[in-house]
């Protein structure tokens, strides 16, 4: 069931990604939708399932793009795995530590992606600071306001219903 | 339960995941050779379990080689010890024949030298008695060779042939008591004639008692019995005495080592001193 639900977030995410790519691209900041979910799976369910989230979210991505396929998927696994230990390892419920792990888990997706091409040497990227800060803020605020929707769409229901209730009574 | 198992695992899997990726990146990737990374990198790690492999059963047939040829080494090294003693045979064989050779050509160089005509012999047996010092030579009067034709040595003079055969010779030394030769000192030409005294030395006889002779002078041949050449040398003053006669008594050291003589030179020209007298006769 939980499997399920993280193939349909991706492929969300992914669907928002591709098709809204235009819309999220402002100047050099760009938000990576399929990561964002990597990381909230991975601090919602464990390292286990952040791993192959992460794997197959980035598999799917890699493939999907003109990439060689696996070095998305080892970066957002890795991302996955460390996000999933320090869910359980700490309390990351605030939307500062969320916002601290999103941020970091951007950094170090993004410093294992591109040392990855740097290392075999399939493409150079200048001087990337500014646009890795960028998306690891904007992944960062998508994350958070992620995490408080989820949180408060529940809630926000009952007090609906519940002043509905009222209302009535 | 499965489930389970994999979460509390899940270092494992990462690890098995990372692993999963960097194989599938790797086949995708070419090396600076231009070779698929995976293949490069399976290739390599293939190769070394091949060495490992490799060298294993390299061991395994050594020893297995070493075990089975032990079984064979004394037979094997009986046969090169037999080779060995077969070539240590042949070397000296091969310096015996060397040596020959070296004599054969320092004979050839006296027969150049003198300007006779010679027969160069072997010597093939030695005395059959030690009171006659004589020798005997693989040339005979099918060579050419008559009595008393001369015998030289690069050295010097050896003797005679005394009895010749068809195929051999007996050579009468010069050392021996019944063997003479007219000699000269080559320093002051005073003369006199060489007898064998049945040893390794000679004796000079009828020097008169006035002739300078010192010891170290070279006695030399002087043809005047018509068997010897004219000039060939005999050998050495040792000792110069005084005999209370009219004639000295010196003892003369032969230059030609008799025992050692393995070769020597049968002078086929006639002497001036036999040529006239064969000519008186006729």
């Amino acid at each position: 069931m939980r499997a399920a639900g993280v193939i349909l977030a991706v492929s969300a995410a992914l669907a928002l990604q591709t098709t809204l790519a235009r819309f999220l691209v402002r100047g050099a900041i760009t938000v990576d939708l399929v990561l964002v979910v990597v990381v909230y799976v991975a601090l919602s369910a464990g390292p286990t399932t952040g791993l192959l989230t992460g794997a197959f979210a980035g598999l799917v991505q890699d493939a999907l793009s003109s990439n060689i396929i696996g070095i998305g998927g080892l970066s957002k696994t890795i991302v996955g795995f460390l996000a999933g230990i320090i869910g359980t390892q700490f309390i990351v419920t605030q939307p500062l530590p969320r916002f601290v792990v999103f941020f970091g888990g951007t950094v170090l997706h993004a410093v294992v992606f591109m040392g990855l091409y740097m290392l075999l040497d399939l493409r150079q990227f200048g001087s990337p600071y500014g646009a890795v800060t960028g998306q690891a803020t904007a992944n960062a605020v998508v994350g958070v306001v992620a995490f408080q929707l989820v949180e408060l769409l529940p809630g926000a229901v009952e007090r609906r219903r519940a002043a509905k209730t009222r209302l009535r009574r | 339960m499965t489930l389970l198992d994999i979460r509390q695992r899940s270092g494992y899997l990462f690890l098995a995941v990372i692993l999963g990726h960097v194989l599938l990146i790797s086949a995708q990737v070419n090396s600076a050779r231009g070779v698929p990374v995976l293949e490069a990198v399976t290739f390599g790690i293939f190769s070394e379990v091949q060495r490992t492999l490799s060298g294993g059963l390299s061991g395994i047939q050594n020893v297995w080689s070493g075990y089975i040829g032990l079984r064979h080494v004394k037979a094997e090294n009986d046969e090169l010890k037999r080779q060995l003693a077969a070539a240590q045979v042949t070397g000296q064989e091969q310096r015996a024949l060397a040596d020959r050779a070296r004599g054969f050509a320092a004979l050839l160089e006296l027969r150049q030298h003198v300007k006779l005509s010679t027969a160069a012999a072997e010597i093939i047996g030695g005395a059959a008695s030690a009171d006659f010092l004589t020798l005997t030579i693989d040339k005979g009067t099918r060579d050419g060779l008559r009595p008393d034709m001369a015998v030289i040595a690069p050295a010097g003079v050896v003797g005679r042939i005394v009895v010749p055969s068809a195929r051999s010779a007996k050579v009468q030394l010069l050392t021996d008591r019944n063997a003479a030769a007219g000699a000269i000192v080559e320093r002051t030409r005073a003369q006199g004639v060489v007898v064998g005294a049945g040893e390794d030395r000679l004796q000079m006889e009828y020097v008169s008692e006035v002739a300078d002779v010192v010891a170290g002078d070279v006695v030399v041949t002087s043809g005047i019995e018509g068997v010897y050449p004219k000039g060939f040398v005999i050998g050495r003053v040792e000792t110069v005495e005084k005999s209370g006669t009219a004639y000295k008594r010196i003892t003369v050291r032969p230059a030609v080592d008799f025992s050692s003589l393995e070769e020597a030179l049968v002078v086929l020209t006639p002497t001036p001193a036999k040529e006239a007298g064969q000519g008186v006769q006729e």
